[in-house]
């Protein structure tokens, strides 16, 4: 399959990609790692006058502590979250994500700030960082701005990036002393999730729930958070049964959807299973 | 046109290629490099895998101009001066060919793996490789291929 004829621009700042991006906001498109836009562009899904490649921007890949969060660049890739000793000490969710996103080769080209901006409905990395409460930062022509994740993803593809803006950076709290976990169904594994379930929690005496955040992919148009799971776990001692009962609000408030790989009621039923295990998994 | 400058297995090349041209077809077509094969085409079967500064990406799942000025290897890469790659003879001696579509990506992978992690698991050497798939063979002759080249370049590092 070849890509659709385009134009290809690989400016060396942000200040030159977004000021172009304010010049062709209808016909530009971003490319990073490329490991979804590159199979979209091959498909002809998407036809772009002009791809604007972020590879030759330095100083976009990073992660490191700042004043109790952690920044990690937009180009890091998943391999590179995977393998981060500060990110497996300090908020293990995002290396325990990593490590089951696709193959080891996609890994080494997929970014963090890709999946988010690219926002597909079944991506992994969705679910923890709604779980983790992360603050994006996106830069445009007049500046940037803090985006709450709650307030980041749109719907099917699309989030609340302007056209000529840029996501460069994902900011996460220092969860040093809680439990996590991510766990995802898929027919392959290497594949999308069907369903994917991030879960990070501050446990107290007696296996007592204090803290409870929980981020769900695949299942509707956008990542969510299960609010009814969260508020029934809240107080609760950690027990099967508890677990299950507070899992089977799962779908609520939400439409999933169906598809070739499962329907709706399919994926309602796997993210009321996959709540129940990540919580009973998380460690 | 753009104007890339790559180098592959050690030997600088120089192009105009059209933007939308996949780094395997560069490979294949431009370098005439062709042990590098196109299997599904998707970015799922890994026959496209090459190393980019370093690493096992996949070739069918990026552009040519993205990988300008990056030092590239292929398959055609391993062997030296007619001297066949210890992960080459683990591959024959432990028969992990059979058609030999999957083989370029699957030895790439293996050496990815073997440079970090000399002395893999067999999970450890199945993760590795669970970005190439092979469609005949069976997983078995190279997995036990790869544990093997895992023998050999550990006797070549203490000869």
């Amino acid at each position: 399959m070849i890509p659709p004829k385009f134009e290809y621009l690989a400016p060396t700042s942000l200040a030159e990609a977004t000021a172009f991006l304010a010049a062709h906001p209808e016909e530009a498109k971003v490319v990073a790692g490329g490991q979804s836009l590159v199979p979209v562009l091959k498909l002809r899904l998407a036809r772009p006058g002009y791809l604007v490649d972020l590879g030759r921007i330095s100083g976009l890949s990073y992660i490191r502590e700042e004043a109790g969060t952690i920044a990690i660049g937009a180009l890091t890739t998943y391999a590179e979250i995977k393998e981060s000793a500060l990110l497996r000490e300090k908020c293990p969710l995002l290396p325990q994500t990593a490590a089951v996103i696709a193959d080891v080769q996609v890994r080494n080209r997929g970014t963090i700030g890709g999946s988010l901006s690219h926002a597909d409905p079944s991506a992994d990395m969705p679910a923890p960082i709604l779980a983790l409460g992360a603050e994006l930062k996106a830069v445009g022509p007049k500046g940037e701005r803090r985006i709450a994740v709650e307030n980041f993803f749109h719907g099917m593809f699309a989030t609340a990036l302007a056209p000529d803006e840029i996501l460069t950076e994902i900011r996460v709290p220092v969860l040093t002393g809680q439990r996590s976990a991510y766990l995802k169904a898929a027919r392959r594994a290497t594949d999308f999730a069907l369903v994917g379930v991030a879960v990070r929690m501050r446990v107290g005496k007696n296996e007592t729930c204090d803290e409870i955040a929980i981020g769900v992919t695949g299942v509707a148009d956008k990542a969510y958070r299960p609010a009814a799971v969260e508020r029934a776990l809240a107080g609760k001692r950690l027990e099967p049964k508890a677990i299950e009962q507070a899992a089977a609000a799962a779908v609520q408030g939400v439409e999933p959807l169906g598809n070739i790989h499962g329907s709706a009621e399919y994926r309602a039923n796997l993210a009321r299973l996959y709540v129940a295990r990540a919580i009973a998994a998380a460690k | 046109m753009h104007k890339i400058k790559v180098k592959i297995n050690g030997t600088d090349y120089e192009n105009e290629v059209e933007p939308r041209l996949l780094l395997v077809h560069y490979l294949r077509d431009k370098a005439h490099l062709t042990g590098t094969h196109v299997g599904c085409d998707t970015g799922n079967c890994g026959a496209c895998t090459v190393f980019l500064n370093g690493k096992p990406v996949k070739s069918c799942n990026m552009l040519a101009v993205q990988a300008d000025g990056a030092d590239l290897m292929t398959v055609e890469g391993l062997a030296r001066g007619g001297a066949l790659h210890p992960v080459q003879e683990a591959f024959l001696d432990k028969f992990a060919v059979q058609c030999g579509y999957c083989t370029p990506g699957m030895m790439l992978s293996a050496l990815a793996l073997l440079k970090s992690n000399p002395k893999p698991s067999e999970a450890e050497i199945r993760e590795a490789i669970e970005g190439n798939i092979c469609m005949c063979t069976g997983y078995q002759q190279i997995v036990d291929a790869i544990a093997h080249a895992a023998d050999l370049m550990g006797q070549s590092r203490s000869a």
